[in-house]
């Protein structure tokens, strides 16, 4: 990383050590009679002072949180391309109209009068993931991406038991997200799984033998977590719903298609879609996400309350509806964000979504091109938005995915991700997105050529990698041994 | 060609001719013709000036919560917001960036992390918390899923107070089906407060109660977590004011074995529900039960304190089916405005922010006894926070729309979802509800009586 901070900033609770008055921000005026708690709440219920939560001044604070920015990486900062993640540029306009008065200062217990707005924005942008997914209906109460599976799933499963078809088994490819098969053991299911091909994409004589009257759904990405479109997904549809499974699509790929080709056609009957990811809100620092479910014919009276309904010019929020799954969290979704990806698509429009997925699957398939000859690439067939290389050509000098992962590091590039796919040992997944220039992939790709260079020169250079971040690698294995999860005044 | 996208026609042109390809589509060659179209049925795009004019015609379309006097909380609490708060999640460094998977260049994503976990604990009691969760609803049903575990699955009964917000009681209905879990609601005796008497059950793997409750009330939480203790179960504290806990002793304290809920009220906008904060403690020994993802301190090669996630084999990246939660994408940007927050206001700040909605609710408290007409308090002998439920001279929808129309938006009928309290207004008032506005709720209450 290029930038280092010039001094170690210490946790909150090290600032202002002698615990002086400081004063903190200044709170409204006690425009009532000052009230001692002890007078209303039984004495044995209030707390004492919070030890160790110093008071400071407002400077101090806004230094404290500016040093620690900058010992983060960021998407403004370079190319994120962390394979499945879609961690493109996050447009500003996005944060101006989320933090409209009009939006951000609503209650979601006002009544549909006073919100009418609100409510058409939700209405307004159902109808357009609606359009980009060919799909009935929608759901846009899931938090993120694995809360809209468990949406997906729980509505299959309510679907299953409307028709006294108890299933237990939910089949999820090898190659899937850590996050499918704990979607369908937290929904209740079996999770088992279903071997993928010579090519990486499912084995559809193996799906066939699986495909058996206990299995409830198949879960799918679709391009899988390979970059790899699964080319025999109408003969996979039809073969599941002959079988009376219904088919879930993971979409935390659909940047590879978005604008270009519709999963509704694909028979998919739920597909939950990032909004975090092709639809430009932003990551966050780990969230918050959004997951809006897309869902078929066949599930549209299982959508979860509350949820808005169109009467006419009005809009109506809809609590209660017996053949629905219920509810998945609080409200009807996380409002401010829904309020980012419908500017983003907006801005958009049509051609400009189709627009993105060209040249998110160009820069990948450029990617893949210049680097093929430096790493290992498993799987040949082609790839849309993200490829996935291995670490095999120099584990034979015992430098690792991980290890080449930190040296990048030191180029001012994140790492690729490398926690799966699991059929690929040692993965680099490296997904560039559409809105880096071309001259900044361009330089991913010299610096990941260089490291391979350097790995024949000189592998220490890169085991002992990263030597310019804030921090030098970090003891991962001691943080879990010695846990420390809270800040404690030093023993004595 | 669109500025989100970098490359323009040329350099797209370029590259094709590097990859020896004569047109993009060859690209997309393994994607079925069937299920493509030439385009989706959406509008063109729009530049941003004219996107921005037309989503603030959208918002003007709602009436916000600042324009009126506005008593509604339930789980949804208007706090003052510094402009720290937004000055540093407006920060590309932090808003742009992921999940700190790599911990050298995520330094100051893992420290925020620390530090929110440790003002968690600090307020709950507990010894661990998290690094969040969705919402106060569903860190309700992670609790209970917790509880579960740490009784190796082995009861299946959860006794919930009435008195749980009714929305995280309803998504804990839709989680506890699929997973097998009885649901025995435990209603609130005649004081507004749940009887501990009643929360004793051998079969239960946990008891839940929300303080404040739903209706404002707060519980006799000592008392509570011994009758759950006394049968063998987990005691699990919901709190969804966070606020409270600037004066209220958090559940940790009276031995409550998790306190999960809501954050919203600590620096992030209502914004008609989400995105909010869940959070989630409990005791160091059922860390390992614990869902979500937790920062840990730890140094680097050269012996310097550092920071990265830990504990990850309870997740669903390493452990997969046998996660203790699917939950990937947690609120991170939501915890580093609480973070923000908290530090902004201090502990004293906090303490006195806290006793501030204590007064005025407490001075509404008093107007409204007094007030006549049919207005009561439904409790007038519990004891209260900064909410509190009043029955006034027609039930909770009437008077709530009456009021409105008379320009004040009085607080939330308190049977919106059912309930075996009386039918009236849920009242919260916060440091936002100056005096001018109480007079206001008071005028209007004695207008309508």
């Amino acid at each position: 990383m290029r930038r280092r901070a010039l001094r170690d900033e210490p946790p909150f609770f090290e600032l202002n050590p002698r615990r002086t008055v400081r004063q903190g921000h200044l709170l409204p005026p006690l425009d009532v009679p000052d009230l001692d708690p002890a007078a209303v709440l039984p004495q044995s219920l209030l707390r004492a002072p919070v030890e160790d939560f110093p008071d400071l001044g407002e400077h101090e604070v806004v230094q404290h949180f500016h040093r620690l920015s900058q010992l983060n990486y960021a998407v403004d900062e370079g190319l994120y391309p962390l394979g499945s993640c879609t961690m493109k540029y996050n447009p500003r306009i996005n944060e101006r109209t989320a933090r409209l008065a009009g939006f951000a200062d609503l209650h979601p217990l006002q009544p549909d009068d006073q919100v009418q707005g609100a409510l058409a924005l939700m209405w307004e942008l159902e109808q357009a993931l609606k359009a980009v997914t060919g799909m009935a209906g929608v759901t846009l109460q899931p938090a993120a991406g694995a809360h809209g599976e468990l949406t997906g799933i729980l509505m299959i499963r309510k679907a299953l038991e409307a028709r006294g078809d108890a299933r237990s088994i939910v089949l999820v490819p090898d190659s899937a997200h850590g996050t499918n098969p704990a979607t369908a053991s937290f929904a209740g299911y079996e999770a088992v799984e279903i071997p993928s091909a010579v090519d990486g994409t499912v084995d559809l004589a193996a799906l066939a033998e699986l495909m058996n009257e206990r299995v409830a759904a198949v879960m799918l990405t679709v391009p899988n977590t390979l970059g790899v479109f699964e080319h025999r997904i109408l003969e996979i549809s039809e073969l599941v719903h002959r079988r009376g499974g219904f088919l879930y699509l993971d979409g935390a790929n659909l940047n590879a298609f978005v604008g270009r080709a519709l999963v509704g056609r694909m028979g998919a009957d739920a597909m939950h879609i990032n909004l975090h990811k092709t639809f430009s809100t932003p990551h966050g620092g780990g969230g918050p996400g959004a997951g809006p479910v897309a869902v078929s014919e066949a599930l549209l009276p299982h959508l979860p309350v509350p949820r808005v309904v169109r009467e006419g010019d009005r809009f109506r929020m809809v609590w209660h509806d017996p053949n629905s799954v219920g509810a998945m969290r609080g409200y009807a979704g996380s409002f401010l964000i829904l309020v980012r990806a419908m500017t983003y698509i907006r801005s958009l429009g049509a051609e400009g979504l189709r627009e993105l997925s060209d040249v998110a699957v160009l820069y990948a398939n450029l990617i893949r091109h210049r680097l093929r000859g430096a790493y290992h690439l498993k799987y040949d067939a082609p790839s849309l938005h993200e490829v996935v290389f291995d670490d095999s050509v120099q584990a034979t000098r015992d430098v690792h995915n991980i290890d080449i992962a930190k040296r990048l590091l030191d180029y001012g590039f994140h790492p690729p991700t490398m926690s799966f796919p699991l059929i690929v040992h040692g993965a680099l997944m490296i997904e560039p997105t559409e809105s880096p220039s071309p001259e900044e992939v361009g330089a991913f790709c010299d610096a990941m050529l260089e490291i391979a260079r350097e790995v024949e020169r000189d592998p220490l250079l890169v085991k002992s990698a990263p030597h310019d971040t804030p921090v030098r690698r970090i003891d991962e294995v001691r943080a879990a041994r010695a846990l420390k999860v809270r800040w404690q005044p030093e023993q004595g | 060609m669109h500025p989100w996208v970098g490359a323009g026609p040329d350099d797209r042109r370029h590259l094709l001719d590097e990859l020896g390809l004569d047109s993009l589509e060859r690209l997309f060659a393994t994607i079925p013709q069937e299920v493509c179209v030439d385009r989706v049925d959406l509008p063109p795009g729009q530049d941003e000036d004219t996107v921005r004019r037309a989503l603030a015609a959208v918002a003007d379309r709602n009436l916000t919560l600042s324009s009126r006097p506005s008593f509604l909380g339930a789980g949804v609490y208007r706090h003052i917001q510094p402009s720290v708060v937004d000055a540093v999640l407006s920060r590309s460094e932090f808003f742009t960036s992921y999940t700190p998977y790599q911990p050298e260049i995520s330094q100051g994503t893992l420290q925020v992390i620390f530090e929110f976990q440790t003002l968690i604990c600090q307020l709950t009691g507990c010894e661990v918390a998290n690094a969040s969760l969705y919402d106060g609803a569903t860190s309700v049903v992670e609790a209970v899923l917790f509880a579960h575990r740490v009784l190796r699955g082995k009861r299946n009964r959860v006794l919930l107070a009435e008195t749980v917000h009714p929305v995280y009681r309803s998504v804990l209905a839709t989680y506890a089906g699929a997973v097998g879990l009885e649901l025995v609601v435990v209603p609130p005796g005649s004081d507004g407060r749940t009887d501990p008497g009643r929360l004793r059950d051998e079969q239960a793997c946990c008891v839940v109660v929300q303080s404040p409750s739903f209706t404002g009330v707060v519980e006799d939480l000592p008392a509570i977590a011994e009758a759950a203790h006394a049968s063998g179960a987990l005691a699990v504290q919901v709190v969804a004011e966070a606020v409270s806990l600037g004066i209220l002793a958090g559940g940790g304290a009276f031995g409550f074995d998790a306190v999960c809920g809501e954050a919203q009220s600590f620096g992030v906008a209502p914004g008609f529900g989400g995105p909010h904060l869940g959070f989630f403690a409990c005791a160091e020994k059922n860390v390992r039960q614990m869902p979500g993802r937790l920062a840990g301190e730890t140094v680097d090669a050269d012996g310097r304190r550092a920071f990265c996630l830990t504990l990850s084999t309870r997740e669903q990246h390493i452990r997969r089916a046998k996660a203790t939660s699917n939950i990937c994408t947690n609120q991170g940007l939501m915890a580093l405005a609480a973070t923000v927050w908290l530090e902004a206001l201090g502990g004293s700040g906090l303490r006195d922010l806290a006793r501030s909605c204590l007064a005025r609710a407490h001075e509404l408290r008093r107007r409204i006894a007094g007030l006549g007409g049919g207005w009561r308090l439904a409790y007038p002998a519990a004891p209260t926070f900064n909410e509190f439920l009043v029955e006034g001279p027609g039930g909770g929808d009437e008077l709530a729309r009456r009021l409105a129309d008379d320009g004040v938006l009085a607080g939330l009928p308190s049977r919106r979802w059912g309930g075996t309290w009386p039918d009236g207004l849920l009242i919260a008032v916060t440091e936002c509800n100056r005096a001018a506005d109480l007079d206001a709720l008071v005028a209007a209450m004695k207008r309508l009586s």
